[in-house]
């Protein structure tokens, strides 16, 4: 593996010629997922931060749509909220939630959803409710929001999310949104039954790399961040990961995604610092 | 206040509105996704210390978190409880997670949770007078183990099934506008959220905003009217009734007041300090906007990105 790159976030990688953090090659690595995409369902946080880079880098013609009602959001500013005013002024339509969530993602129109997680297992199901019993839960984490019919109604659905031992796990404590279920047959069925048109979750960026879905529906490790070694994954890891023949490194990011993303995108490192 | 009619008339203070048509155990929804939340309302809430409230809302977001940390609900119904873009609702967190509930011996706050979709059609079941909504949402996760309200349903014309939600109807909505005319026509721009449907599900509508115009104003512009005087309760004029949340073309979300309040809320002491210095040591919004300062409110005004013109012509 690379000796160079992200180490942890706060300290930096010196791949190229730039040094970056571990959140920030996670940004660039989801962004660069978003080649060739047309329309995306952007979520809080770190999805609303990779998705306008995609839009500013690999991908201009992105459609960007958001669940508080905005068809073809032009952002001026990274927004902090979803709600944010600036994904309001300069925007293609806006529209009542109702008419987002029924015509434009249960219609589907929208070719990925991009979604955060707290805890996500093998098959790519996700828990964003609780940890612990749901009725006397330990730590209580915000529910939904629009995730669960976005899991289930968008084509596709990209995940990011940091990935750590306490959020890769072999069992989730409450599924929020479907993943692949308990595999891919599974999982195909039960979408057939419920008319649903998308086909679940297809990549995971994380702080150290990048999965992929296999036929079986189980996350594959394809790509390594430079400076991440294979043999760090598992402790990362609640299950025996798979992971690709030919594993790959990430590129590391390059001058302009990283002053896109300080300059202009997260100049306050609210995100990335 | 007669909500049979479009009569005038209908302009109020914050505190005769609340005292008048929010009652102690009414189902209560203070709408408006991030954008156009009724803080003021929220407050005096808080103030004439209502109690027994059960609080709906896709978001609960900071205005509910102050709310039950105010003691005037007993559950919350919801679809995303945060700080958005900060973290958790940590007063409501006290309130629900098992070792914090365990150490004040006090009574859990109840919650029901939807999806935000699940939450929009249950108002627009609510607002239509549907016995349900069906949606294609909740197949195989937890949500209806959670709450079996959410039901799943056959299609009465073919093998598939989808989930349903019952309607919401609250006794009160309240809603925060830019403008409405004394009657009560109300018009929003920006983000739309889900204030309509939460106004025509309910019994009683409050409508709080930052301008009160002739009705020839709304009546210029007749597609920007999302809510009808028909069915408003109570006008309230309360300009930065919104704060720290945002009024499009008027004020930006004050997100220094979203981060500083998650330290703020982390301890229930401090939070009891908030509200005695920003809501009970206060008489309204006016005394609460003056607290926060010119220099504060200025910062939050937008340069201008006016709509062009349309034009609606004359006929006859």
């Amino acid at each position: 593996m690379s000796a160079q790159g992200a180490t942890g976030d706060g300290a930096t990688g010196e791949a190229g010629t730039a040094p970056f953090t571990k959140t920030e090659m996670m940004i660039v690595a989801a962004a660069r997922e978003l080649a060739g995409q047309r329309v995306c369902f952007v979520g809080v946080g770190l999805p609303n931060i990779a998705v306008n880079l995609a839009k500013r880098t690999v991908a201009p013609e992105l459609e960007l749509v958001y669940e508080a009602g905005v068809f073809g959001a032009r952002p001026a500013r990274l927004p902090l909220s979803i709600g944010d005013p600036t994904i309001v002024t300069g925007a293609t339509a806006v529209t009542s939630m109702f008419e987002l969530f029924a015509f434009y993602l249960q219609r589907g129109l929208i070719d990925v959803g991009f979604l955060g997680a707290a805890q996500i297992d093998r098959f790519g199901n996700i828990n964003t409710t609780v940890i612990g019993d749901y009725a006397r839960p330990r730590t209580r984490l915000p529910g939904s929001g629009g995730a669960c019919e976005i899991a289930i109604n968008a084509r596709q659905v990209f995940v990011i999310m940091r990935q750590t031992a306490r959020s890769f796990v072999e069992r989730i404590d409450f599924r929020t949104s479907p993943g692949n279920l308990g595999g891919a047959e599974h999982a195909e069925r039960i979408r057939r039954e419920g008319g649903s048109l998308g086909r679940g979750p297809t990549v995971v960026v994380t702080d150290l790399g990048v999965w992929h879905f296999d036929a079986t529906g189980e996350m594959r490790l394809d790509a390594v961040h430079p400076g991440v070694a294979v043999d760090d994954i598992g402790e990362t890891v609640g299950w025996e990961p798979k992971v690709a023949d030919d594993l790959r490194t990430t590129p590391p990011p390059s001058a302009e995604e990283l002053r896109l993303i300080r300059e202009e995108l997260d100049p306050g490192a609210i995100y990335t610092g | 206040m007669d909500a049979g009619g479009s009569v005038p008339g209908k302009v109020t203070s914050m505190r005769d509105a609340v005292a008048e048509l929010v009652r102690d155990g009414d189902t209560v929804a203070i709408e408006g996704f991030t954008h156009l939340i009724s803080f003021a309302a929220g407050h005096e809430i808080i103030r004439q210390r209502k109690r027994d409230l059960t609080l709906c809302r896709l978001t609960p977001d900071l205005i509910y978190d102050q709310m039950v940390a105010g003691g005037v609900a007993r559950k919350l119904v919801f679809s995303w409880l945060g700080n958005p873009g900060v973290g958790g609702l940590n007063a409501i967190r006290r309130r629900v997670e098992a070792a914090s509930v365990a150490a004040t011996g006090g009574p859990a706050l109840e919650l029901e949770e939807y999806s935000h979709f699940g939450m929009v059609a249950r108002y627009t079941a609510g607002a239509a007078n549907l016995p349900f909504f069906p949606l294609r949402s909740y197949f195989a996760t937890d949500l209806p183990t959670a709450n079996p309200l959410i039901r799943p349903i056959r299609s009465p014309y073919g093998d598939e099934t989808v989930y349903a939600v019952p309607p919401l109807r609250p006794d009160v909505t309240i809603v925060h506008a830019q403008r409405a005319d004394a009657a009560g026509n109300t018009q929003v721009w920006g983000l739309l959220g889900c204030q309509k449907e939460a106004a025509f599900a309910a019994d009683r509508v409050i409508v709080v905003v930052e301008e009160l115009v002739a009705e020839e104003v709304v009546r210029a512009d007749p597609n920007r009217t999302i809510i009808p005087g028909l069915i408003v309760d109570a006008v309230v004029v309360e300009p930065w009734g919104a704060h720290p949340s945002y009024v499009q073309g008027a004020y930006d979300r004050d997100n220094r007041f979203y981060l500083d309040w998650d330290p703020v809320s982390r301890d229930e002491e401090a939070t009891q300090g908030w509200l005695r210095d920003w809501v009970y040591a206060l008489d309204g919004r006016a005394a609460y906007a003056e607290k926060l300062g010119e220099a504060r409110l200025n910062a939050l005004r937008p340069s201008a990105a006016p709509s062009g013109v349309v034009d609606y012509g004359a006929y006859g």
